[in-house]
């Protein structure tokens, strides 16, 4: 049975949310949703050089009338922690797509310190944290995650679990 | 080189007959400093988030293209967002202008040196990211020519305007973030968006 192509249902979910901009540090759970962005040209894909420019992004983009979704891995939780801080104090809307490391049959120990503390530090600072573990479940909890963003300026985290990304080795990732 | 302008005339400038330009401003003097010019709706202070001014700045140039955005921040403050110059470099919105009033200080916390009082060059290194038009302004009579560039040149440009380190009298925008970026909104965009 083909995988369920679930970067595609999400793409789908932040277009008819009416996201017009992605920021994103890579991930390789995230490339072909970056790939998706990129050649869509009804959306702007921003390459970000560290996380917490994402979070200033986000907002000057709200300020100016525009959706927009941040795509990250847990190690990039961590940067932003104090600019998070302004989208508590400002009720800025805030769409965070975290894939997780360090979670679920993590292989990189340097991983895991950061990938545990992700819901703990998002929870700390405000953020409402969804957990996902079925590729079947992203898009629609994107998509209610996008309407408590936008609609209840909410900051909200989606934590894609490793079950759903399956990287299993330092060789795969480098074959991706 | 010894800095001869002073910040507050600097910003007074850069902000006169500002019409429909969009001002995002980084923490602390800066902030003072439009506040000092004018408090307007269309100004949003950063009051914390040090460092990510200019990435503030970015989202709002890409979510409206017509209109002009200019960033006023410290040197300190873009020294903490430095990575933001690559990405806006790469970028290249056209309407997006970053003024940096350099005074060689970390101004709210007791004015000791920042990187800039030992030689690090903002402008080159916006030019190094892919910036076209950045540069250094010391004197008055360069200060004209920087300010057309800011407000109407085409971006991303940067402008490290060197000015004499002093402690001036503060003057506060409104401090709650909720109502500064409500209030900045329904300027721009219509108190229709309020329930869109």
């Amino acid at each position: 049975m083909a995988a369920l192509d679930w970067p595609q249902q999400v793409h789908r979910a932040l277009k008819e949310a009416g996201v017009r901009l992605v920021a994103y540090v890579p991930d390789a759970g995230h490339k072909r949703l970056i790939e998706l962005c990129h050649a869509d040209a009804a959306m702007r894909a921003v390459t970000l050089a560290t996380e917490e420019e994402g979070i200033g992004l986000a907002a000057g983009a709200w300020l100016g009338g525009a959706r927009s979704a941040l795509l990250m891995q847990s190690s990039g939780v961590g940067n932003c922690i104090n600019a998070l801080g302004m989208v508590r104090e400002c009720r800025f809307p805030l769409v965070m797509l975290v894939t997780l490391r360090g979670e679920f049959g993590e292989f990189n120990p340097w991983q895991v310190p950061m990938g545990q503390a992700t819901p703990a530090v998002l929870e700390a600072m405000g953020v409402v944290v969804q957990k996902v573990a079925a590729a079947n479940e992203v898009a629609p909890t994107l998509a209610a995650a996008a309407r408590l963003a936008f609609d209840s300026y909410a900051a909200v985290a989606i934590l894609v679990s490793q079950r759903v990304i399956g990287i299993k080795s330092f060789h795969e990732q480098a074959a991706q | 080189m010894k800095a001869t302008l002073h910040r507050r005339e600097v910003v007074r400038t850069l902000l006169a007959e500002r019409g429909e330009l969009l001002v995002v401003s980084g923490l602390g003097s800066t902030s003072w400093d439009c506040t000092a010019a004018g408090d307007s709706p269309l100004t949003f202070p950063l009051w914390g988030a040090m460092g990510v001014a200019a990435m503030t700045g970015l989202g709002l140039a890409l979510a409206q293209p017509r209109r002009r955005v200019l960033v006023i921040t410290g040197d300190g403050e873009m020294l903490m967002g430095l990575t933001s110059l690559a990405t806006i470099g790469v970028q290249r919105p056209r309407n997006l202008a970053l003024a940096v009033i350099d005074n060689e200080r970390y101004g709210e916390t007791g004015m000791q040196a920042t990187h800039t009082a030992h030689g690090v060059d903002l402008a080159a290194i916006a030019r190094g990211c892919g910036f076209d038009a950045a540069q250094v302004v010391w004197r008055e009579s360069g200060l004209k020519a920087a300010c057309r560039r800011l407000r109407a040149g085409a971006g991303p440009v940067l402008v490290q305007i060197k000015v004499v380190p002093e402690k001036l009298p503060l003057a506060l925008p409104p401090r709650e973030g909720a109502l500064l970026k409500a209030r900045f909104r329904r300027a721009l965009l219509g108190a229709a968006m309020d329930s869109a």
